[in-house]
């Protein structure tokens, strides 16, 4: 306990059980704070989101057997989102181990795969270096989940606390200062550029680099795109902003990263969804990819400059190496390019018509609107996702929470409640389906217990909409089970939480809807009765290049 | 690249931590990423906490680089080392049971004079004998041995250690 102390761990998210309750029985005696989660599902969700708003370690508390296995999905969208969590799991007695006893399960074992690393901790002498241990690495290097098992009779054992300054580990050591050499060949391939495009990620947000790239943008003039995990790094209201790339990319990124000379990757990992057809992608283009992690780099893409390195401390000897690079000179050079950027901006900008039936997209801007940007959005997964990402305009980063790499349904309402903890002087709106939204409802019942004043939009469309989508598009519109035909009356199950509920079925009551619900202090379920075959465009086949997208 | 560099063989040495654990951190690299295991061995070095795994694997330059660095990533690895490029020397070991017809005796102990190979146990009709070497060495020994009638075998993985300057 002293140690999570000592790591300034104020929270923890967390469901007792059998093998954990001697930590229970000590957790209360301290000041941190326990929210008791419905699902250990909805705890680590909840403890990614927390750790996303804050830029601290989430902390997960949860029992054996059952509990622990919950935890992997959690645990599995974390780790590709590298996102930085400490789990910690009962365990049966040692001497029961290996014996297939009551609620035992080898989380460690099945964990494995989807940790950054995980420990069984069978001697408590060991155990205060090996807590220490785990919040250095989870929030080290390329950050992630690490889970922590104990084991039930050794937590009833005491021993001498002796407080550990320093971690140090003979075999893991996060290179976090680039070559110089590789920055000054990056330096010459910027000054020899004539069409740079800054391409921006999750790395980004989570090294606290968002101000260093801005400047770095800025100073070069280049456009900037980003990744779905990226969004806020770079302020959307900036004119060198085009928006989203990939797969739902704006045809502007999507066009811009097909024609640029120099694509200068930040904190990115060229995933799938990303880059499309790995051989078409950014082929006219010479590509800097700066990471923390070396595995990243030429994974799926291959770098003519890889620089491994820390984003924040990698473009501040960028900004340093530059400046004496006269203003004027680079933008004069760069004006051909942005104008084609601009005109592509300007022909083919994201857009929707709204009519008679409420839009999805239209809820969203006016989510925007009238939070005037400055909430924390946290996302389900699907057209919900993909939406919230194209038409809310994140101007700062860790306002953007979302299931990126896992893509799991039923993520954005436990992270809402997390980053709500974490925050709870702002805004946080869940954008949901109403297919995602039933995968955690159940932790409305802890938003009410603990007052936390989450707001949830619900784009209704009774279809699990993006499945739906691809069904259309490429399965001949055969609808094969993704007609939601019956789902809860949201309005009435938020009452039933003891929350509050709201619906709007036509476009002139989705603005009051809003505005009623920004104005409780208590959590609330928006249920806006959209456009049921609504679709998420741009859109570019998986596997296609991204410039061939489909417009509609 | 060239066509032949594409599924090359590889060896890995790597020094990790002593613990348990550790080697299904390592072989579950392998698998779930999609990478080859040809053979493996693991036993602990002069230092009591670290132990030395050799690992024979295939595949192209990109992959081997993908290997290196995911297993460098691992917090238990300490050190990776390639071979490839460097003079270094490799070893198997096999025990080979081999039927030992008497008229078959004399010319089974000469290959075995030949191969520098050693008889460890006798039988009323076999004959058991260990043998050191490289792959191929140990391959070349089977062949010649098969008509015989070989009854079992059993090999370990490749061990390697880089050689000294001279």
């Amino acid at each position: 306990m002293k140690v999570l102390l000592d790591e300034g761990v104020d929270t923890i998210f967390g469901f007792p059980g059998g093998a954990v309750l001697d930590i229970y029985n000590e957790l209360v005696k301290t000041d941190i704070k326990h929210i008791l989660v419905r699902h250990e599902q909805g705890a680590v969700h909840a403890a990614d989101g927390y750790a996303r708003a804050s830029g601290k370690v989430g902390v997960c508390l949860v029992t054996s057997g059952p509990g622990a296995t919950n935890t992997v999905t959690g645990i599995a969208s974390a780790y590709m989102d590298s996102i930085p969590i400490v789990v910690f799991t009962g365990q049966v007695n040692r001497n029961l181990i290996g014996n297939d006893a009551f609620q035992e399960v080898d989380i460690v074992g099945i964990t494995r795969p989807c940790t950054k690393h995980n420990y069984l901790v069978k001697n408590i002498e060991d155990l205060a270096r090996t807590i220490k241990e785990a919040f250095y690495i989870a929030r080290s290097g390329r950050p992630g989940p690490v889970l922590i098992d104990l084991p039930k009779d050794m937590m009833r054992l005491s021993t001498e606390y002796k407080p550990i300054k320093e971690v140090k580990l003979r075999a893991y050591n996060p290179t976090y200062e680039p070559n110089m050499k590789q920055l000054a060949r990056v330096i010459s391939l910027i000054r020899k550029s004539r069409q740079p495009l800054v391409f921006t990620g999750g790395g980004v947000v989570l090294s606290g680099a968002s101000k260093e790239l801005t400047q770095f943008a800025r100073k070069i003039q280049a456009p900037v795109t980003s990744t779905l995990m990226g969004l806020g790094s770079f302020p959307a209201s900036d004119p060198l902003w085009l928006g989203m790339i990939g797969m739902h990319g704006t045809y502007c990124s999507n066009m811009s990263s097909s024609e640029c000379d120099l694509l200068i990757g930040v904190g990115v990992r060229f995933d799938d969804r990303v880059t499309g057809k790995t051989s078409t992608f950014a082929s006219k283009a010479k590509i800097v990819h700066i990471d923390i992690d070396p595995t990243s780099i030429s994974k799926n893409i291959p770098v003519d400059t890889p620089i491994v390195g820390d984003c924040k401390v990698t473009l501040e000897r960028l900004i340093k190496l530059l400046e004496d690079e006269p203003e004027k000179d680079i933008r004069g050079h760069r004006k051909p390019w942005l104008d084609q950027v601009k005109n592509w901006k300007a022909t083919k900008p994201l857009s929707y018509v709204q009519k008679d039936i409420i839009k999805p997209q239209f809820v969203i801007e006016k989510i925007f609107e009238l939070t005037k940007g400055n909430a924390i959005i946290t996302t389900e997964v699907g057209q919900n996702q993909m939406w919230a990402a194209q038409y809310y305009q994140f101007d700062r980063p860790n306002t953007f929470i979302t299931s990126g790499g896992l893509g799991c349904m039923g993520f954005g309402f436990p992270a809402a409640i997390g980053a709500q903890v974490a925050c709870p002087d702002k805004i946080v709106v869940d954008i949901a389906g109403d297919g995602s939204i039933q995968m955690n409802i159940q932790e409305m019942a802890t938003a009410v217990q603990y007052k936390l004043p989450v707001k949830i939009a619900i784009l209704n469309n009774r279809y699990l909409g993006m499945v739906r989508q691809w069904q259309e598009l490429f399965y001949d519109r055969c609808y094969a089970c993704t007609e939601m035909d019956h789902a809860p009356d949201f309005v009435k199950l938020a009452e039933a939480f003891g929350a509050v509920g709201l619906r709007a079925a036509k476009p002139e009551e989705v603005v009051p809807v809003i505005k009623k619900a920004l104005s409780v202090n208590k959590p609330v379920i928006m249920d806006f009765m959209v456009e049921r075959e609504e679709g998420v465009y741009p859109m570019v086949p998986a596997g296609a290049d991204i410039t061939e997208m489909l417009l509609v | 690249m060239n066509s032949n560099d594409n599924n090359q063989k590889h060896i890995l040495s790597l020094l990790v931590d002593n613990e348990p654990g550790v080697l299904t951190r390592i072989t579950g690299l392998f698998s779930g990423r999609g990478f080859n295991i040809e053979s493996l061995s693991v036993a602990e070095t002069t230092e009591p906490n670290i132990s030395r795994v050799t690992i024979v694997t295939n595949g192209d330059m990109n992959i081997l680089e993908q290997i290196k660095k995911q297993l460098n990533k691992l917090i238990n690895v300490v050190k990776v080392l390639d071979f490839k490029g460097t003079p270094f020397v490799q070893r198997e070991l096999a025990l080979i049971k081999v039927r030992a017809k008497p008229e078959h005796r004399a010319e089974i102990l000469r290959m075995v004079d030949i191969f520098r190979s050693r008889v460890v146990d006798v039988g009323a009709e076999y004959y058991t004998m260990e043998l050191t070497g490289d792959e191929d060495k140990i391959a070349a020994f089977l062949e010649l041995l098969k008509p015989m009638g070989i009854k079992e075998i059993a090999k370990t993985g490749s061990i390697a250690l880089a050689r000294e300057k001279k």
